[in-house]
């Protein structure tokens, strides 16, 4: 059983492009070159300057000492929060727009939720001089009006969504519109590795330079360059599928995803969506969602705005479906523990979205000389106001 | 006995009037008396659409007639259910008009299996690609007799366009320019050329162009070049407008301004 994605763009049951025909075109020309220019050598150099230059990777693999004590394990962190904007998202952006600028495309549109995915956009649209169109849910404009901010200073556009629920899948489906209706000029640059095929695909490939590193540094580390045990959080899925590429066929290495259960995963306030959802077809993909038996979508909950996605990227789905990857829920408040827990053992406030990741630690059972590896895809500068109100500081 | 869409095109000499309504809107009990309302004035063909939480390809019209018609109450099941009983009065082609996943949920083979019992002609899904149409269900399609409709845009190619028609059954839907529904209300030189080139290929299913068409003046300019044209966004419009007229009021009004009567 493999794990990369078929000619057809399936993981197994999952992914496909189920788009209409207005988007056959943007989607083909994709598909057609993504892959000749992801692999030359010059699109390598500028990809690989950049990551080291603008982004400041490769980012470090951190001995969480006091953590491992207090889990009786090895764990390593991999701060992907150390990256320029702050999280793992700007692989993905300068990986795509340096795409976008070999495809000739002049204008720049992308979806986001807590914004992070919508900064980094507008990051990388400001560095090449790019117009950069950012769509947002009203209801996630106001809850994350500091990076509405940024992305304004940055340069971008940012466009209220008023459809739908007002979120980050609303959002998603304003930003395809507009691609229907700009088929010529526009690239969308998603942001995680959901959509139609190739960008589950070309999302993980851009963002599987965190295992690459994972290896190197292991090695270094610990004498062999591969963990017992990955740990990440998973809403779509970018962080995941970055950290556990190049470990998807080692059967050696336990990959641990983190979903948010919310309220808990019984409770109809979750996100839990590879333990809840069923298959369905989300923004051109079939995969695993939330729905009702109707078929209509429906909206997700979790105090993490990165989580409440209703539906997974293909590549988790199937390895939810397959038990290549064991998924755990942690709940609001075992991720607000697990933040806490972070900052003060180790001097690392996590974003919300990491916090999952860290609250699976309670979780799962690793022996004393086995080797854990939690993707630290964030920071949790964004948080703050929660944490504060949440937790009392 | 032919399909009603086939019969349509065979035996219509005129331009082809066909009518976009979303399930359950703007009441939930408006289904089939907008039906009744179409055919009484003129309309040559109904499209229903299943209303969709996502639906990706329409404009902010449709959209908002989706989350009314949700809110309503409205899903594929009941839909079915309503229209349970609606032949022979209703003796126009009806076709229903929806996303992939409320079709999948429902499974493909109860879904035509139900289309055909309650006499529905054919269905639009645009985003089931033509491949796994194809691959998948086309047989099935055939067994119940419910026909394909597929989508080509401006920039479908020419190779693509003939495998879509020949994979299309009833009619082929000329998406009109680049754009989601609703987007546009008139019809530019380079849609023009895009209807002239598609005519002139001579397709073997007939064509009906669709998106953009919102008025008298853009229906005869399609019809120019297809056997008649789709309006959707701007019925809906009319009939989600407040005021005093009765809905009966509303959709006479309507098919008349189109139809110069």
């Amino acid at each position: 059983m493999g794990f990369e994605v078929d000619d057809q763009g399936f993981y197994g049951d999952f992914g496909g492009a189920y788009i209409p025909e207005m988007l056959y075109s943007n989607i083909r020309e994709l598909e057609n070159r993504y892959l000749e220019i992801i692999r030359s050598d010059e699109f390598q150099t500028e990809f690989r300057q950049l990551l080291k230059d603008y982004a400041g990777r490769p980012t470090p693999l951190f001995r969480a000492e006091r953590l491992s004590a207090h889990f009786g394990t090895r764990i390593f962190l991999k701060r992907e929060d150390l990256n320029h904007t702050g999280a793992h998202k700007i692989n993905n952006t300068i990986g795509q727009i340096l795409l976008a600028r070999r495809l000739g495309k002049q204008r720049i549109i992308a979806e986001t939720g807590a914004g992070q995915h919508g900064v980094a956009t507008a990051t990388v649209c400001a560095l090449f001089g790019m117009h950069c169109i950012v769509y947002m849910g009203e209801l996630d404009v106001e809850r994350q009006a500091p990076n509405v901010k940024k992305m304004k200073m940055l340069g971008a556009e940012v466009v209220t969504v008023h459809s739908g629920n007002k979120t980050l899948k609303d959002a998603t489906n304003e930003a395809i519109r507009d691609w229907i209706n700009h088929p010529v000029d526009t690239h969308y640059i998603i942001g995680s590795v959901v959509g139609p095929h190739p960008y589950p695909d070309m999302v993980t490939r851009f963002q599987s330079v965190i295992s690459e590193e994972i290896r190197i540094q292991l090695q270094e580390k610990t004498g062999r360059n591969y963990p017992d045990y990955l740990v990440a959080c998973v809403g779509g899925g970018s962080n995941a599928a970055g950290a556990y590429y190049h470990y998807l066929e080692d059967k050696r290495v336990r990959l641990i995803s983190a979903e948010a259960a919310g309220l808990g995963v019984e409770s109809g306030m979750t996100a839990a969506t590879s333990l809840l959802g069923t298959s369905g077809i989300i923004h051109g993909s079939r995969t695993l969602l939330m729905q009702d038996d109707d078929g209509q979508i429906e909206e997700p909950y979790s105090i993490s705005a990165g989580l409440d996605y209703p539906g997974v990227g293909p590549l988790h789905a199937w390895l939810a479906k397959s038990g290549r990857a064991t998924v755990f829920a942690a709940t609001d408040e075992e991720a607000l523990q697990a933040a806490l827990l972070c900052s003060r053992k180790e001097g690392i406030i996590p974003a919300l979205e990491t916090a999952h990741a860290l609250a699976v630690l309670e979780k799962i059972t690793p022996g004393p000389d086995d080797v854990v590896v939690v993707n630290l895809s964030g920071r949790g500068d964004k948080d703050m106001e929660t944490y504060i109100n949440k937790l009392g500081i | 006995m032919m399909n009603r869409i086939d019969r349509l095109f065979k035996e219509t000499k005129g331009e082809i009037l066909s009518v976009y309504i979303t399930a359950g809107y703007p009441e939930l009990g408006d289904t089939v008396p907008l039906l009744e309302a179409l055919q009484n004035h003129g309309a040559h063909m109904v499209e229903i659409g299943i209303p969709f939480s996502d639906p990706l390809a329409d404009g902010a019209v449709i959209q908002d007639s989706s989350q009314v018609a949700l809110r309503n109450g409205m899903k594929l099941d009941l839909l079915f259910k309503q229209l349970e009983g609606i032949r022979p009065a209703i003796h126009m082609p009806l076709v229903l008009m929806g996303y992939l996943n409320p079709v999948l949920q429902m499974g493909m083979d109860t879904f035509l299996g139900r289309c055909r019992h309650t006499g529905i002609d054919g269905v639009i899904i645009p985003d089931l690609p033509p491949a796994e149409y194809d691959a998948r269900y086309r047989e099935m399609f055939s067994a119940y007799g419910v026909h394909n409709s597929l989508l080509i845009t401006p920039h479908t190619d020419e190779n693509r366009i003939r495998r879509i028609a020949e994979l299309s059954g009833g009619f082929l839907y000329l998406v009109a320019d680049s754009s989601t529904t609703g987007a546009r209300n008139s019809i530019g030189d380079h849609q023009v050329e895009y209807f002239r080139r598609i005519h002139d290929m001579g397709l073997p299913v007939p064509g009906l162009i669709g998106f953009g068409i919102s008025n008298r003046e853009t229906f005869l300019t399609a019809c120019k070049f297809a056997r008649g044209a789709i309006i959707g966004s701007a019925f809906i419009r009319a009939i989600g407008e407040s005021g005093t007229l009765s809905l009966q009021q509303k959709v006479e009004m309507f098919i008349k301004e189109i139809r110069g009567a």
